[in-house]
């Protein structure tokens, strides 16, 4: 409870969530995606990108050999070009947190578990809880948990921030990024009401999506979130970061939301500290528009490693 | 690691103000010299007087234009009554295919006219690219299937055509409002004469370019350029039978009294001094996006801008600084570059009448607002400027400035709202934000404005009638009421 | 021995004297007719602006009723218009086509926007449309000939719409059209909605038509020279001047009294 805020100060909050209209949204999003961003700022761009992301496996046939490959491409992006930097973090389900420590340990990159029955979040709190607990004991320091969808949609919003905050408790040092799944939410005016909750309740960064539910991360939604981030920063002094996960497979969207993030929470949050892209196949192709950048050709993935 | 984490942090702020991206322009030909288009081409004009036109971001000249003079006028409505003969008797199945025609070569030429539309006028490509070019396509395409389908539109009458409209347009919208003024014309049987702006003439000679590669008639469209001699005198010539004129009230008034007793029918649209009223209740990011887009939109070169915010009490603080920081994050600069927000003011007479009506709002004891904005060197540029502490007394809150100038004012309830922004002897459009829904009803019910624009600013569409109450002009463009004007139903 | 009537200005549901005093008589007849001063005018817009809100927010339905009460009261003073009209078939013609418009434009009040507005199908996420809205106060200049009928096919378009009426009776034959407004006085129709003056056309005119707080002006009884006139200065504050035959009766000449308001929204979840 030491990091949540009161439940006094979340009612005031809640108060104070304002509707978001879609339509006005979604325009402003699609003016931010036409930025033109050009040379050195895409290179710059593309540059953050990657050290912004999140590389992630979740999948069931995940092995400790598919886990190690992936964190080999996570340490070197581009084998041979000690230009590209490492990603920020990978990510994976709780039993391959193992895999990682040993293939990540001493390179600065975190280690990222979903935890708290990911990806529906339909179990029991003491379940949970001790999944957090078991996830940063075996070397996650970064937990991505969902929240209770059916609660908040019930409309029991104290289970939803209750639940975060006993996940955040056990999260002790880990950083807690808290996914809203928000494809399952129905209209942006939940999303807003469920960011604000998440980051009241104690989240480091909110989360758009599992990745499993279509649609996943959006630019209007990322947009919407972090509307509601620049407020919760203005209410309490407390930064969030932001992550988008889910759907992000190309540069440009990545550079879109990139765009967004500058100019919407501004030049603060352009750091992995406060911006995640999660991601599993993105990082090849933002590693061909680099190159495309420095040798003005077009590539082909053949040039590029397939983990 | 090519960048480390400190250089980051310099860099997020230095290197991402995005590299430039202009638009490329050697695709477009603008001729050093222009002739005026009477008769289906371009002719050598009887004036001797020529002025030339100017890119207002670089204040370089783009070509030379003619200053058409009365002879000039005249041939010009000549060759469209002799036009309106067989075009008025043409079948308007055939009326309706010249104007699909037009739409789509607009369509085909669409990065050209942008960009001849950005260098001539000084506005955003990214807002001829996505909101003129393809509004002014829409509009003939619209008015298009209008043509062979005029006594559906009017019950119980037969629709005539009045034979030659003189049109004069503004140098807001050049092409759009050629569009919104030739389409309907032409759909319901006219035949016109157009003068475009003195300091935006080349789009509309681009037209003319596309009435002779669509075959169009000769005389059906004639294009003479000129100052505002050149339009009176094309308001004014006898075989004139109908006059649509956008532009400033001041000179609408002028144009009503011009021809008085004349029976000439008149279309007038106007100024404005549009009151965007956001409540407590509204969605506040998507509101700042609207005040944004609806004063800051093409420089404010708007005659529905909302130049007037009234922001209720309870929440002016949020929003302002919702707003001021929004403004911050604005990129003013060469028109040409897709990422620009704001682009150059217009001419120097324009720069010149904002910048009085700015200094007259600091005088009288508004506070100044204007993010940290680099202006380039040559060419006429302004900030965009907001203004809080704001009277209704103010000159800055009653006149109209055509600039991006917005006026911050308060009010507590909603009828003080509704008192507030009909106390105008205009009424264009209004801007209302909430997220009550009877509220958007009682409010639209009672602004005394043409168009209401709820939760939401600045949207235009064909088929959406566009026009004013009170001294911001009569008739409207766009939609069955657009045909209206250009037609006869007695 | 007859008890003659005094024939007044109807002014904000009230008959009143000339503030000025002045009468005359038309046609060198014997009945005194008040003889309106440019204050007269003054007084009667700023009833109908204060009217006008009211009017305008009724239910079309209640306007439509009130109307139509109008044309009861009229038809049923019938053998009175008969005779101010002159007498005979004529005038017979005059009272019912009189009766007759009224009850037409009764009937339009709460249809004239089914007929006239729109929804407009735009390419985007909204939901548009478009309304006709009483454009204010109107002045109505009658024809001089058909001195009831023609005031009535004037007023009773204007009020159809929302809007409120100061009309000049005709100079020549004001009789009918200040007898008109007892019958508009004994229906429902609110105080100030509608105002009859009675006087001298070449002296009043030009106040109505400069007149900063008018929307809109009706020169069906107007000359040409006059009409160039009115539309000078109809400029002042861009007035809406109509000109439409006199003889017309359409819901396009409701429309003519009317502005189009389109209101735009979002449709999102």
């Amino acid at each position: 409870m030491a990091t949540a805020l009161s439940l006094t100060h979340l009612g005031s909050l809640m108060r104070g969530v304002r509707s978001v209209d879609e339509v006005g949204a979604d325009e402003r999003a699609a003016s931010l995606a036409k930025r033109s961003i050009k040379k050195s700022s895409k290179l710059w761009a593309l540059d953050l990108a990657i050290r912004c992301m999140d590389l992630t496996t979740l999948e069931g046939q995940d092995t400790p050999g598919k886990v190690a490959a992936m964190c080999a491409k996570a340490i070197r992006p581009r084998p041979g070009d000690a230009t590209i930097p490492s990603v920020a973090a990978v990510c994976v389900y709780p039993l391959r947190i193992a895999d990682c420590v040993e293939h990540v340990r001493g390179t600065g990159i975190h280690i990222a578990s979903v935890a708290t029955a990911f990806p529906s979040g339909q179990s029991f709190t003491n379940i949970k809880v001790a999944e957090t607990e078991e996830c940063v004991r075996a070397g996650a320091d970064e937990i991505d948990m969902v929240i209770d969808r059916g609660a908040f949609l019930s409309g029991d919003y104290q289970r939803v921030y209750d639940e975060i905050v006993a996940v955040k408790e056990a999260c002790g040092n880990a950083h807690l990024k808290v996914i809203l799944e928000t494809g399952e939410l129905g209209n942006y005016d939940a999303v807003r009401r469920a960011s604000i909750l998440a980051m009241a309740a104690g989240a480091d960064f909110i989360k758009t999506s599992t990745g499993k539910v279509q649609p996943a991360a959006t630019p209007a939604i990322a947009l919407v979130m972090m509307e509601a981030i620049r407020d919760f920063v203005r209410e309490t002094g407390r930064p969030v970061g932001f992550k988008a996960a889910g759907g992000i497979r190309t540069a440009k969207q990545a550079i879109t939301y990139l765009v967004i993030t500058y100019e919407t929470l501004g030049p603060d949050w352009m750091t992995p500290d406060r911006l995640r892209l999660g991601a599993s196949t993105l990082l090849n192709d933002v590693l061909m528009q680099i190159e495309k950048e420095r040798s003005g050709a077009y590539q082909s993935i053949d040039y590029f490693t397939v983990d | 690691m090519a960048i480390t984490k400190k250089q980051t942090e310099a860099l997020a702020k230095q290197v991402f103000e995005y590299a430039p991206a202009p638009e490329a322009i050697d695709h477009v030909k603008v001729q050093p010299r222009y002739g005026l288009f009477i008769g289906g081409k371009m002719v050598a004009a009887h004036s001797k007087k020529r002025f030339p036109t100017i890119n207002p971001a670089t204040e370089k000249t783009l070509s030379e234009v003619v200053d058409a003079d009365e002879v000039d006028v005249d041939r010009a409505v000549k060759a469209a009554s002799k036009a309106f003969e067989s075009w008025s008797h043409l079948s308007a199945s055939r009326r309706a295919r010249y104007l699909f025609r037009i739409s789509r070569i607009l369509q085909e030429r669409s990065r050209e006219l942008a960009v001849v539309e950005t260098m001539d006028g000084g506005k955003p490509i990214k807002e001829s690219r996505d909101v003129d070019i393809p509004l002014s396509a829409a509009h003939f395409f619209y008015y298009a299937g209008w043509a062979d389908k005029l006594e559906w539109a009017f019950p119980n009458r037969k629709p005539r055509p009045l034979g030659v409209a003189g049109q004069v347009i503004p140098w807001n919208f050049p092409l759009l409002m050629l569009a919104w003024k030739i389409a309907p014309a032409l759909a319901a049987g006219n035949t016109v004469v157009l003068k475009p702006a003195e300091t935006t003439p080349l789009s509309a000679l681009l037209f003319a370019e596309i009435c002779m590669q669509a075959d169009l008639p000769p005389g059906v469209v004639n294009i003479v350029t000129g100052a505002g001699k050149t339009g009176s005198l094309v308001v004014s010539h006898p075989d004139v039978k109908k006059v649509a004129f956008t532009g400033s009230t001041e000179v609408g008034k002028l144009i009503q009294r011009s021809i008085a007793g004349t029976g000439k029918k008149l279309t007038l649209e106007l100024g404005g001094k549009a009151a965007n009223i956001v409540f407590e209740d509204a969605p506040l990011d998507q509101a700042v996006e609207g005040i944004v887009n609806g004063i800051y939109f093409n420089q404010g070169h708007v005659c529905c801008a909302g130049s007037r915010l009234l922001v209720q009490e309870s929440i002016a603080e949020p929003l302002l600084e919702k707003l001021k920081r929004r403004l911050s994050t604005l990129r003013l600069g060469d028109p040409l570059d897709k990422n620009t927000d704001i682009g150059a003011i217009n001419s120097k007479a324009q720069l010149e009448k904002i910048q009085g009506l700015v200094e007259s709002g600091i005088e009288e004891g508004a506070e100044l607002y204007q993010p940290e904005c680099a202006i380039p060197e040559r060419g006429f540029w302004f900030p965009p400027t907001l203004f809080t502490n704001v009277s209704q007394s103010y000159r800055i809150a009653r006149e109209e400035i055509f600039g991006p100038v917005l006026s911050v004012l308060t009010f507590r309830t909603p009828s003080e709202a509704v008192e507030k922004a009909n106390n105008t002897p205009y009424g264009l459009s209004a801007g209302v934000w909430t997220d009550k829904g009877s509220r958007i009803l009682w409010m639209a019910e009672r602004m005394r404005a043409g168009v209401v624009w709820a939760n939401t600013f600045n949207r235009f569409d064909p088929t959406s009638p566009f026009g004013g109450y009170k001294e911001s002009g009569y008739g409207r463009e766009g939609g069955i009421h657009g045909l209206m004007p250009y037609l006869d139903l007695n | 021995m007859d008890v003659r009537k005094t024939y007044k200005l109807f002014v904000n549901g009230e008959f009143v004297r000339s503030e000025s005093g002045r009468a005359y008589r038309p046609n060198g007849g014997g009945v005194n007719v008040p003889r309106g001063s440019r204050k007269d005018l003054r007084d009667a817009v700023r009833a109908a602006r204060t009217a006008f809100g009211a009017w305008a927010g009724r239910t079309a339905m209640n306007r439509g009723q009130i109307l139509y009460r109008a044309a009861e009261m009229l038809d049923g003073r019938s053998a009175q218009f008969v005779e101010l009209l002159g007498g005979g078939v004529r005038a017979r013609r005059e009272l019912d086509q009189s009766v007759e418009t009224i009850v037409w434009y009764a009937g339009w009040t709460d249809k004239l926007p089914q007929v006239t507005g729109t929804v407009n199908p735009v390419a985007g996420p909204y939901f548009n449309f478009t309304i006709p809205e009483p454009t204010g106060v109107v002045g109505v200049v009658a024809p001089e000939d058909s001195p009831l009928l023609g005031l009535v096919r004037r007023i009773a378009p204007a009020l159809c719409g929302g809007n409120v009426v100061v009309a000049l009776a005709s100079e020549t034959r004001p009789l009918p059209a200040l007898t008109l407004a007892e019958v508009l006085a004994t229906s429902d129709v609110p105080a100030g909605v509608v105002n009859i003056i009675s006087g001298q056309r070449k002296e009043l005119v030009p106040w109505l038509a400069s007149h900063m707080d008018v929307n809109a002006i009706d020169v069906a009884g107007c000359t040409d020279q006059e009409i160039k006139a009115v539309e000078e200065s109809a400029a002042s504050n861009v007035k809406r001047v109509i000109k439409i035959r006199e003889e017309e009766m359409s819901p396009y000449l409701i429309a003519a009294f009317m502005e189009m308001k389109t209101v735009w929204h979002p449709i999102g979840v």
